[in-house]
């Protein structure tokens, strides 16, 4: 047995795990096993070679000082939708909304688990599972293992409002584990928010089964407290005709990692993922990684990553991306696109595109590129009258916007765009 | 209105002296051209009074309405009233043309010290002026210059002039790349500003363009200096004979 094994065993030993209905316990117990046989993630792990793992598996996490908003609204709170509240990973029943609501079924985790039969035990830790291979992921093995709270959605028919995770950060010592299971039944829709820091360090899976013809929109920010730390996983599975579109706008954060693992099922199924980063040194370390793989297993899906990052003053920027086109997906058409602008010459950016492609009849490409603000449009502001720090949020704000263009609802991408602006003008210089 | 004065300058990177004293005066309401064969420094000049980076003033100086030019931000120049329509005009991909207008009048304005426009007003006052050059609205609402023509790229640079209302007009190379019909809609562009407060540098290759923007004088620069000046039929001459007659005449080392 190895460190690392040792150690993990060490981290989900049953005695520690929440207790739960039987088919949770038994989903727990094989989520264990799962991370017993493929140990923690460590520094010599291809897949961890530009984020190091090590302060998101230590015992305890580092303490993060919860940020100051003076007085700041939290993102997304002029759009009307149903808010569930997480405080440090707690669902809090005070500030939260009544979860019952038209087409939509909304429960804890825990009374979903504590149930003898419920539709999520097809989903939970299941398409983390899958998940797992080619690639391991241990700390989505973890979580499913662990989790403390979270909620399962089975969205029925077209509900008239988003639902909004938000999660509030109150304590500097915080660990949270939440896992989420969601379901968007056939011809369904489902647009997900979810904003704030979360907690010191924060785990998180979401499983999402997009049935065919089904729609789920997902539009994520990430709070702004410098110290936080977060290790997240998406998995989706997609049935035919529908329609996955993932947005993420993290500003800030000591260390951040996304995963998002999409299996493209069902035939002409569309699945976008897309993030907009924007890191900070001067407010202290700043780490944020992409991690993206998507399947491709049925015929004329398409997909689509873009992740545009802005980084400044020693912040650090990570991509890996990846294509896997199985043989018989015949028709696929996926783009990959991850681009840096570099504000100085101290931040950083590391990308591995990868194609894997078994078809014949396929369009696939990427592009990865890393570059400094055109000085050329620079000077053609300025020779305009515009000072050139509002042309350099101005180019900036240009650089993000096929990022943010993959936002469908304009209320919510203009909400974005501000939220954006303002971090801009807060960082100028 | 435009004092240049004994203009030296060199690349920053290289040791290579591009203008070597130039002078020059254009006052108000008058249009002055500048001709003058390639590697003259035509282009140059009109970079250096904007405030591109990547020129060292060695020598001299130049000034507008007796503000000292160089000692400005190029959003400064642009305040005082400096408009440079580019040679080649820079595509910006994801900033609306709109977008850009605004911010750019907008900053002007505060930066004099006036009232921003209202968005209402804005759309109206671009609407007219965007009419006047044949600009359809689905150009305003397309990133800057990006999949524009040329002649809708000059023609732009031409929109972004009628709307900022600047003083001190310099076109560089304007003509070139337009069809006849594109360049007699700028020419239009240009001469409707045309009046007593304003003037504007004309630089170009061709005399054609000063057909339609008549000019008061004409220079010729050669060897990064103005080694002729006269009426529009010094621009006659350049057509007919070339410019090698009179860089002969003047024995300047092109």
């Amino acid at each position: 047995m190895n460190t690392a094994t040792k150690q993990a065993t060490a981290m989900i030993s049953a005695d520690a795990r929440p207790v739960s209905g039987a088919w949770a316990q038994e989903a727990r117990a094989d989520a264990a096993a799962r991370l017993a046989d493929m140990g923690l993630p460590t520094r010599r792990d291809e897949y961890w070679k530009w984020t190091r793992p090590d302060s998101l598996i230590a015992a305890t996490p580092s303490p993060a000082a919860v940020f100051d908003y003076e007085g700041e609204p939290p993102v997304f709170h002029e759009i009307d939708r149903l808010k569930i509240v997480f405080v440090d990973g707690v669902f809090d029943a005070d500030t939260s909304d009544d979860l019952s609501g038209e087409g939509i079924e909304i429960e804890r985790l825990a009374d979903a688990a504590a149930a003898d039969i419920h539709w999520a035990k097809d989903l939970y830790g299941v398409l983390e599972a899958r998940g797992q291979s080619p690639v391991v992921r241990p700390l989505a093995a973890h979580n499913t293992a662990m989790a403390t709270d979270g909620v399962v959605i089975r969205v029925t028919g077209q509900v008239n409002r988003p639902v909004s995770l938000f999660y509030c950060h109150e304590d500097d010592s915080s660990d949270a584990v939440l896992h989420h299971v969601i379901r968007v039944e056939e011809g369904a829709k489902l647009t997900l928010l979810e904003n704030g820091p979360a907690a010191a360090r924060f785990s998180k899976v979401c499983e999402v089964d997009v049935a065919d013809r089904a729609e789920f929109h997902h539009i994520r920010a990430q709070g702004r407290d410098h110290e936080r730390q977060a290790i997240t996983h998406m998995f989706a599975r997609l049935g035919a005709e529908s329609v996955f579109k993932s947005f993420t706008m993290t500003v800030n954060g000591r260390l951040t990692r996304n995963e998002c693992v999409i299996e493209l099922l069902g035939d002409d199924a569309t699945a976008h993922v897309a993030g907009a980063a924007l890191g900070d040194g001067a407010d202290g370390d700043f780490h944020h990684d992409d991690t993206v793989f998507i399947t491709h297993d049925a015929v004329a899906c398409e997909s689509r990553q873009v992740f545009k990052k802005v980084l400044k003053n020693g912040a650090k920027g990570v991509f890996q991306g990846k294509i896997l086109v199985k043989p018989d997906a015949q028709k696929t058409d996926g783009y990959q696109k991850s681009q840096s602008l570099l504000l100085d010459d101290d931040a950083s950016f590391q990308a591995k595109p990868e194609l894997e492609i078994y078809a014949d009849d396929v369009i696939c490409s990427h592009g990865s590129t890393s570059g400094a603000i055109d000085e050329e449009a620079l000077f053609y502001l300025r020779s305009r009258g515009v000072p050139a720090h509002i042309a350099t949020d101005l180019l900036v704000l240009a650089f993000l916007a096929d990022a943010i263009d993959e936002i469908e609802d304009d209320a919510i991408a203009a909400e974005i765009n501000d939220r954006l602006d303002a971090w801009l003008a807060r960082h100028r210089g | 209105m435009l004092k240049i004065n004994n203009l030296h300058v060199k690349l920053e990177e290289e040791d290579k002296r591009i203008l070597k004293g130039v002078d020059l005066e254009v006052p108000a309401g008058s249009v002055h051209a500048i001709m003058g064969p390639n590697g003259s420094g035509k282009s140059t000049l009109s970079y250096v009074l904007s405030g591109r980076d990547g020129y060292d003033v060695t020598e001299g100086g130049a000034t507008l309405d007796g503000e000292d030019l160089l000692d400005m931000e190029p959003e400064e120049r642009a305040a005082a009233g400096l408009f440079l329509a580019f040679q080649y005009p820079v595509e910006i991909p994801g900033v609306g043309n709109m977008t850009f207008l605004r911010t750019a009048v907008n900053a002007q304005r505060k930066a004099r010290g006036e009232e921003e426009m209202s968005a209402a007003d804005f759309l109206k006052f671009i609407r007219a002026k965007a009419k006047e050059l044949k600009i359809d609205a689905e150009m305003l609402k397309r990133p800057v210059n990006v999949g524009f023509s040329g002649g809708e790229k000059k023609r732009n640079e031409i929109l972004q002039m009628a709307m900022l209302e600047p003083k001190m007009c310099i076109l560089d190379e304007t003509d070139s790349g337009l069809d006849v019909d594109a360049m007699k809609l700028v020419s239009e562009g240009v001469n409707a500003l045309r009046d007593e407060g304003r003037a504007f540098l004309v630089i170009t290759h061709y005399q054609r363009l000063l057909d339609h923007i008549k000019p008061d004088v004409v220079h010729i620069m050669a060897g990064g200096r103005i080694v002729k000046s006269g009426g529009p039929e010094l621009a006659l001459e350049v057509e007919n004979n070339g410019y090698a007659d009179i860089l002969a005449e003047m024995e300047v080392e092109a």
